[in-house]
């Protein structure tokens, strides 16, 4: 949302930070009252517990709808750039979503009947989100994909 | 395990040796969330298919551990190597511990 005032930058500033303060404190309470819900901060929490260490960019991708219209059902495809041997094979894919009531989403591990990394499932987002996806390498490297998806209907019940 | 869940699976028709195969499956489960409540408020307890995995001829394709966060009837593909004819073995765990098994008989020519 953007407000349409003209002023000196700290000002508009100022009016936009406690519009928002406010507005998420409105929110955070109406949610809270509902059910705790993941965040950025917990979301990384948790990939950490999961695959701790620094994450690099690249060799992970995340194939999703930008928009998703129906919250219920989104289809997700994660692929791994990976000859599935030695290092280079990918052991094993953790998905977090940051919004939804909790921030998992699935862990996956591949075998030596493994033949590449692509992997489709659906999920279920609350609302517009990120989903954050590591994949843990034979050598221990991790990569990770961020993907913002907006989600029209959210698809959690409640 | 609850009766509502029936796996269904899907393989390409013909395999050749060393191809890349996708397999794509489909349980029927609810996987409620344990977020929801019940007209009376009460929330309704998780029941959720927690876990699937995938053998070839024994030797583990994937092994996937689900949060709620997979939507009503999961459906998972994946691929794996026909090196040889055998057989796919899939399970999927339920919360409570029922499993439900299908077997996929592959032919590599």
């Amino acid at each position: 949302m953007r407000i349409p005032v003209v002023t000196s930058a700290p000002d508009r500033r100022r009016l936009l930070m406690t519009a928002t303060a406010g507005g998420a404190a409105l929110v955070a309470g109406a949610l809270l009252a509902r059910r705790a819900a993941a965040t950025p901060e917990s979301a990384r929490a948790l990939l950490q517990t999961l695959a701790k260490g620094d994450y690099k960019d690249g060799k992970i991708s995340l194939k999703a709808p930008e928009i998703a219209e129906n919250g219920n059902t989104v289809p997700i495809t994660v692929m791994v750039d990976s000859k599935m041997e030695g290092a280079d094979r990918v052991k094993k894919i953790h998905v977090v979503a940051d919004g939804n009531p909790l921030p998992g989403v699935l862990s996956m591990e591949f075998g030596e009947g493994s033949g590449k990394v692509e992997v489709q499932f659906r999920i279920r987002l609350a609302e517009t989100q990120k989903l954050v996806a590591v994949a843990e390498m034979g050598d221990g490297a991790l990569y990770s994909v961020t993907r913002e998806i907006k989600v029209t209907i959210g698809g959690c019940g409640g | 395990m609850s009766e509502d869940i029936k796996p269904r699976i899907r393989v390409p028709s013909s395999i050749k040796k060393g191809d890349m195969v996708e397999v794509k499956t489909l349980v029927s489960h609810v996987m409620e969330t344990g977020q929801r409540k019940d007209a009376q408020g009460k929330t309704i307890p998780r029941k959720i298919v927690n876990r699937f995995t995938c053998a070839y001829n024994g030797k583990m394709v994937i092994d996937m551990k689900i949060e709620p966060a997979i939507s009503a009837n999961p459906y998972i593909s994946f691929f794996f190597r026909a090196v040889d004819s055998g057989k796919l073995e899939m399970a999927w765990t339920e919360d409570g511990g029922a499993v439900a098994k299908a077997e996929q008989a592959i032919t590599v020519s």
